[in-house]
């Protein structure tokens, strides 16, 4: 989604990478890990995707890094599942899994980093994506990397923790119900105060985002990789 | 109805939509309180489980143990291959006793055989007697939520049914019984007690069966589930099979997870404990106790995919928080059992053609299992159930080609490459006749919001760009580093 919608998200991810003195690179071959068709019970559809995923993965070496705390959970949890019952497939899908991190995540737990040298001058808020926090179960590593934004002030979002209603095609096989519920998460966004609502994930961003264009706000939806490599501003 | 129209039908009731929200903020802070007062809760939970899948693992053997014990106490156990045979057994045992009035307290089982319906042709008046399902019985509804059946009516709606139904009492406006929760509460209880007294039989749900003691544990928060136990001369009391728990050291685990979840309560006001019927030297109780054990369905879910939730208590802290729920309400699920367990359990008894669909009622944001006291993994099993609903019913051809597509595309990178390009196309022309609508299945999501578009240059094609430069500048450097050698 940060490939075709939001090229943007991937730039930023590159450069606070390289900031760090990574060395990045980008297998070309990649294209999805597959969750789509997972989530929407299309199990071999996903499977083919995902081994391709696997068969891209599987011939690089160092930690995976995605700015999509979905797709990461994705790769630790729905790749279990899907290959439960191919030990080969299963080896691999565990040993890709294991070097896979959310950007936050490698930051701070792999790097040890939490000031990227970033500023922004305004109000942020954060809104921790489900599979990020219950899927990943990492609802702290994007808050402390935000907390030493210069110039940033981190105001708390009611409701934070509360679906944004994307859940990929979710989203267009209720859009009525996903709708009210994104509905919920810009009215919160609006009360924050915030110029922009951080995530980690570009399907809740494409989602708020959307909404809140649609509702004329001022506040944007921005990932948090663009916040750290300073790619936007208030 | 489909399930669309359900949907639409609950979100333009802004009277359902209060209910709902007042719902979702109470009972979650409620739930939250009592779970971080319990000490160690996490491992309250583990053991809860832990207890929940011996029990499942062995099934047959603590069913078997329970039915020992329950007759050893003088009770009698039915078993009840289906809905229709429980049905039966219930009658039966109805008309032996010679009943025509039936006290009922809640029971979701007896919703799911449809109990009252099967009773009432038999020529049986039953009586609903928790004041929620009271409440529902006299408006002609059904419940909406596992825990609170009558969690989508305010209290005027309930001042209005009573004003209609059991009339206004003298001296009393329409504006102060709505206003009155007292006076509506002893309009509900005299209604009811002249039913306790006249009620030949007593029909109550079971929260969980101790297979050791043959003890049958029911929570409630009102007195009239001891009535219905103790009052008529027959009791008969249904339960799921999978409600068995081993020990009575195991029904304390899962009686505190059990309230803390459900109410928020550390101990519902009434926990009672049945050990069969009245006993010779003593002086009340029903002189007869029947045990039905309802599989409908339940056996074959053991060893199947959506086998774990079969764990289910029943406490409702996945309905509550849910947040589709919380939009839609129960009604619009169109199904006994609603919210997040109630899409696995009802599609998994025996109706995944017509009920699987619930499945997509959830954006897999994973709130259930995170409250779930038992942390059943709702999440992956409405996956499951997704594609067992697929399995059964072939899909929707729109879909199936479109994932199927999308499936080839993803599999081959220039394919991929192409899509993209294609799908930028797309885009842009469907935006030159003003913002851009999708269509089609994907209409949806700009129905709500707007769609940013497909870039026309994507990530992979600045990033190759970066690659082509950076390879040029090396290329340039090294020249220019011959000509420096030269």
């Amino acid at each position: 989604m940060a490939d075709a919608v939001r090229p943007e998200i991937g730039e930023a991810t590159v450069a606070v990478l390289e900031a760090q003195g990574v060395k990045v690179e980008f297998p070309a071959a990649q294209t999805c890990c597959g969750q789509p068709a997972y989530n929407a019970g299309y199990r071999s559809e996903a499977r083919a995707v995902a081994a391709h995923f696997l068969n891209v993965f599987d011939a690089t070496s160092g930690p995976v890094v995605t700015p999509s705390g979905s797709c990461a959970a994705m790769v630790h949890h729905g790749f279990a599942d899907l290959f439960g019952n191919d030990p080969v497939q299963l080896r691999r899908a565990q040993a890709v899994a294991a070097r896979t991190r959310e950007l936050s995540q490698f930051l701070v737990h792999d790097l040890k980093v939490t000031n990227v040298g970033a500023r922004f001058n305004g109000r942020i808020t954060y809104h921790p994506s489900c599979h990020q926090l219950r899927g990943l179960g990492e609802g702290t590593a994007p808050l402390a990397l935000l907390a030493q934004v210069a110039g940033a002030e981190l105001v708390p979002l009611a409701g934070a923790e509360e679906c944004c209603g994307f859940g990929g095609l979710f989203s267009v096989k209720l859009p009525q119900v996903s709708g009210e519920m994104v509905a919920r998460k810009t009215a919160n966004i609006d009360a924050s105060g915030a110029a922009v609502c951080v995530t980690c994930d570009p399907g809740c961003l494409m989602n708020i985002a959307g909404r809140l264009q649609r509702e004329q706000k001022a506040a944007r939806c921005v990932h948090l990789a663009e916040v750290l490599a300073g790619s936007v501003q208030a | 109805m489909t399930l669309n129209a359900r949907i639409e039908l609950a979100l333009h009731n802004p009277h359902l939509q209060r209910a709902l929200d007042a719902n979702y903020t109470r009972s979650l802070e409620k739930r939250d309180l009592a779970m971080g007062a319990l000490p160690n809760s996490a491992l309250v939970r583990d053991r809860a489980r832990a207890i929940r899948l011996e029990a499942l693992r062995n099934l047959d053997q603590y069913l078997v143990q329970l039915e020992a014990q329950v007759t050893a106490r003088g009770g009698v156990v039915h078993w009840a291959a289906n809905a229709q045979d429980a049905g039966e057994i219930v009658a039966r045992i109805a008309k032996a006793a010679r009943a025509r009035l039936v006290a009922k307290s809640k029971s979701m089982v007896s919703e799911e055989i449809h109990l009252n319906k099967r009773l009432q042709a038999d020529g049986f008046e039953v009586v609903e007697t928790d004041l929620g399902e009271y409440i529902l019985q006299l408006r002609g509804d059904v419940p909406s939520h596992i825990v609170a059946p009558a969690i989508h009516l305010t209290r005027a709606d309930v001042a209005k049914t009573f004003e209609e139904k059991l009339g206004l009492p003298a001296g009393v406006t329409p504006e102060q019984l709505a206003t009155d929760i007292p006076l509506l509460t002893s309009m509900a209880r005299k209604a009811l007690r002249t039913v306790f007294v006249g009620a030949g039989v007593g029909i109550s749900g079971v929260n969980f069966a101790v297979a050791e003691t043959g003890a049958l544990c029911l929570v409630s928060n009102e007195g009239n589930g001891r009535l219905v136990t103790s009052l008529p001369r027959v009791h008969i009391a249904l339960m799921g099979i999978e409600r068995v728990v081993p020990t009575m050291a195991d029904l304390e685990v899962l009686l505190r997870v059990l309230s803390r979840s459900a109410t928020g309560q550390n101990i519902t006001c009434y926990t009672s404990l049945v050990c069969g019927p009245r006993r010779a030297q003593e002086p009340d109780g029903p002189e007869e106790l029947h045990l039905v054990l309802v599989d409908n369905g339940r056996a074959a879910m053991l060893g199947g995919e959506l086998a774990e939730a079969l764990l289910c208590i029943r406490c409702g802290a996945c309905l509550n928080v849910c947040p589709v729920y919380r939009e839609i309400g129960g009604h619009a699920y169109g199904s006994v059992y609603p919210g997040p367990i109630g899409a696995l359990v009802t599609p998994a008894l025996g109706g995944m053609r017509e009920f699987g669909e619930l499945a997509q009622a959830s954006s897999l944001c994973g709130a259930c299992q995170e409250v779930c006291p038992v942390r059943i993994d709702i999440p992956t099993m409405l996956i499951k159930t997704r594609s067992l609903h697929l399995a059964a019913t072939g899909g929707a051809p729109v879909w199936n080609a479109g994932i199927k597509m999308w499936s080839w595309a993803m599999r081959a990178p220039w394919m991929y490459r192409l899509g993209l390009r294609v799908a930028a196309w797309g885009a842009a022309l469907l935006a030159t006749a003003g913002p851009l609508r999708l269509p089609g299945p994907l209409a949806g999501w700009t129905d709500h919001r707007e769609f940013p578009g497909i870039a026309s240059s994507s990530f992979r094609a600045r990033w190759a760009a970066r690659q082509r430069a950076a390879a040029a500048a090396a290329r340039a450097a090294a020249k220019s580093g011959e000509r420096w050698e030269f």
